[in-house]
């Protein structure tokens, strides 16, 4: 029987390796964006997971999702318009590169 | 009931309405000759909705079933965000557009991150704070990398979005352990669940996620690794922008967060934010010894008056609510008049940052370099300006919390703080003979920089009545 532990530890692995591939990851941006994403999603399940658990009629969690999905969407598409600047100016998108300003 | 509910979003429905016209205005004219216009409609609307948020506003109005808490608090935060505003655009108009650099994008994007700031300060539910925070943080995303030909520009935009999505996401999963563990994400039923006393693991995680998230946003060490990149990066009227208005955003809402849903636990959430504001305080002091660059010096020392901001969040009292409101509105101040002068250091036409260009300033100007001197001095809290009274309110605030450390703290700290801003002050002064920077500069400029450094000397005699406004606002959030 699969119950709500077995979610929100799925939910917390996909968080915890989303959190380490913005940290560990030092090839490319694109993959922070990837990171970003499994991030946002390991929410999700988590507000689906608690959204069935605490009753039929608690549809919150369902409608929290659908406004992450939604941000989520209008985020990538900023990162990635501000990747494309970045890569225009700089000629490339290694994280190592993006290190004009120390720190 | 609806019509009630809608009239308490007026204003933010209002701001938003007009975007969306600017916008359409400004795609219609073709590019970027109403620019300037656009810039000047957007502050006088800013003026008027503050003006108007502060006469008509009374009383407290939960909108929308609680989703929406319009009281004094978030009037008082209202205000601020908008007059900082209005004026932060004002002084972006004359720099931005003799550098090419004003689009008609950029009023626009001011305005929607302006009613994400007002809806942040008052949400009283996850929803609404998660959808004001996103407004914001993505139309400032875009307003980083706003000089898109600039590789400094575009890597703050793109560490500031790297970071920012990354607090979201840790935001957003403490809201939904919040959501699951309180059974709501309205404040008030997290509320009425924490009050029964023993509050449940998973809320506490919850609570730690959330703080963390806000922390990013207000820039608090351990989590403020994007801010001086981002500060150096931005074009530095967006960086004015950074240092003023998100912040007091941000700083309503941990406000709002800590004292509307977690309320019943402070012993819980104080020691997090007292440990916040420690590391804060002293980064701040000591990382920006070593800075050269005037907006990187500038970004230390918003983490380190964040820092102070936080010590009255950390008392867990009204009183330090309103010792927290009063000095964001006096920081707030501050940071216009020093931005004011930092805008308006030029050499040959071309806008410099190093702090080594300010040597013997005072000779060429003596009017501008004695305002920066009260400024300065007021940054870094000595006695008889205005700035020692907001961090006088803090430390007292600490003191009668029992947290005589924290204020401790807190003194030497900014005893070790007020070195670095005492520094500009001789070399502009003492200095050597050095290239020198222009003498003049915009008459704007001038006057928001001598209109900020007299209410520095003025505002010793009441405070201009901030106090009392603030004392309001904050007996409505704690109870």
């Amino acid at each position: 029987m699969i119950g709500l532990e077995h979610y929100l530890t799925v939910a917390a692995v996909l968080f915890v390796i989303g959190i380490f591939g913005l940290f560990l990851n030092r090839k490319n941006v694109i993959i922070l964006l990837m990171s970003i994403e499994l991030i946002l999603l390991a929410v999700n399940i988590n507000f689906i997971a608690f959204s069935s658990h605490l009753g039929l009629n608690d549809l919150v969690g369902q409608v929290f999702t659908l406004f992450i999905l939604t941000v989520a969407a209008a985020e990538a598409a900023i990162g990635l318009a501000i990747l494309v600047c970045f890569f225009r100016n700089r000629g490339t998108i290694d994280v190592e590169d993006v290190n004009v300003m120390k720190g | 009931m609806t019509s009630a509910d809608f009239s308490a979003v007026l204003p933010e429905v209002v701001i938003a309405a007009y975007a969306m016209l600017a916008l359409l205005f400004g795609v219609y004219t073709t590019k970027d000759k109403t620019a300037p216009m656009l810039v000047w409609v957007t502050a006088a609307l800013f003026v008027l909705v503050a003006v108007w948020i502060g006469i008509s506003g009374q009383g407290s109005i939960a909108a929308f079933e609680g989703m929406f808490i319009d009281d004094a608090f978030s009037r008082f935060a209202k205000v601020m965000i908008l007059l900082a505003a209005a004026a932060i655009l004002i002084m972006s108009e004359g720099y931005m557009a003799r550098r090419d650099l004003l689009r008609f994008e950029y009023p626009v994007l001011i305005a929607l991150a302006v009613v994400g700031m007002m809806v942040m300060v008052s949400a009283g539910d996850l929803m609404t704070l998660y959808m004001g925070l996103e407004l914001q943080s993505l139309s400032l995303y875009v307003v980083a990398s706003l000089r898109r030909d600039s590789v400094k520009s575009t890597e703050a935009g793109l560490k500031y979005f790297v970071l920012g999505a990354l607090s979201s996401g840790m935001l957003l999963y403490g809201a939904s352990l919040t959501y699951g563990y309180a059974g709501t994400t309205l404040f008030s039923g997290i509320i009425a669940t924490v009050s029964e006393g023993d509050i449940p693991l998973g809320l506490l995680f919850g609570l730690v996620f959330l703080i963390t998230g806000l922390a990013f946003k207000v820039s608090a060490v351990p989590f403020h690794m994007w801010t001086p990149d981002v500060y150096e990066g931005a074009p530095t009227p967006v960086t004015a922008f950074f240092a003023t208005a998100p912040k007091v955003a941000a700083m309503a809402l941990f406000a709002r967060v800590v004292h509307d849903a977690f309320g019943g636990v402070v012993s819980d959430w104080q020691q997090i934010l007292a440990l916040l504001s420690v590391l804060s305080m002293f980064l701040g002091a000591v990382a920006a010894i070593g800075q050269r660059d005037i907006k990187r010096l500038m970004a230390y020392s918003s983490i380190a008056h964040m820092g102070y901001a936080l010590m009255g969040l950390a008392a867990g009292t009204a009183f330090g609510v309103q010792a927290m409101l009063v000095y964001m509105a006096i920081y707030v101040t501050m940071n216009v008049g020093t931005f004011a002068f930092i805008l308006s250091m030029e050499r040959d036409g071309q806008h410099i940052t190093d702090i080594s260009s300010l040597n013997l300033y005072a000779r060429t100007s003596p009017a501008r370099a004695l305002a920066m001197l009260i400024l300065l001095f007021s940054l870094a809290g000595v006695p008889p300006l205005v700035g020692f009274f907001g961090k006088y309110y803090v430390l007292l605030a600490a003191v009668e919390a029992d947290m005589a450390w924290l204020a401790l703290a807190g003194v030497v700290a900014s005893v070790i703080g007020a070195f670095y801003y005492l520094r500009i002050v001789y070399l502009m002064y003492f200095g050597e003979e050095r290239d020198g920077l222009d003498a003049g500069g915009s008459p704007i400029l001038g006057a928001f920089l001598m209109g900020s450094a007299a209410i520095m000397v003025l505002g010793v005699i009441n405070l201009f009545g901030v106090e009392a406004l603030a004392a309001a606002a904050a007996a409505t959030l704690v109870n």
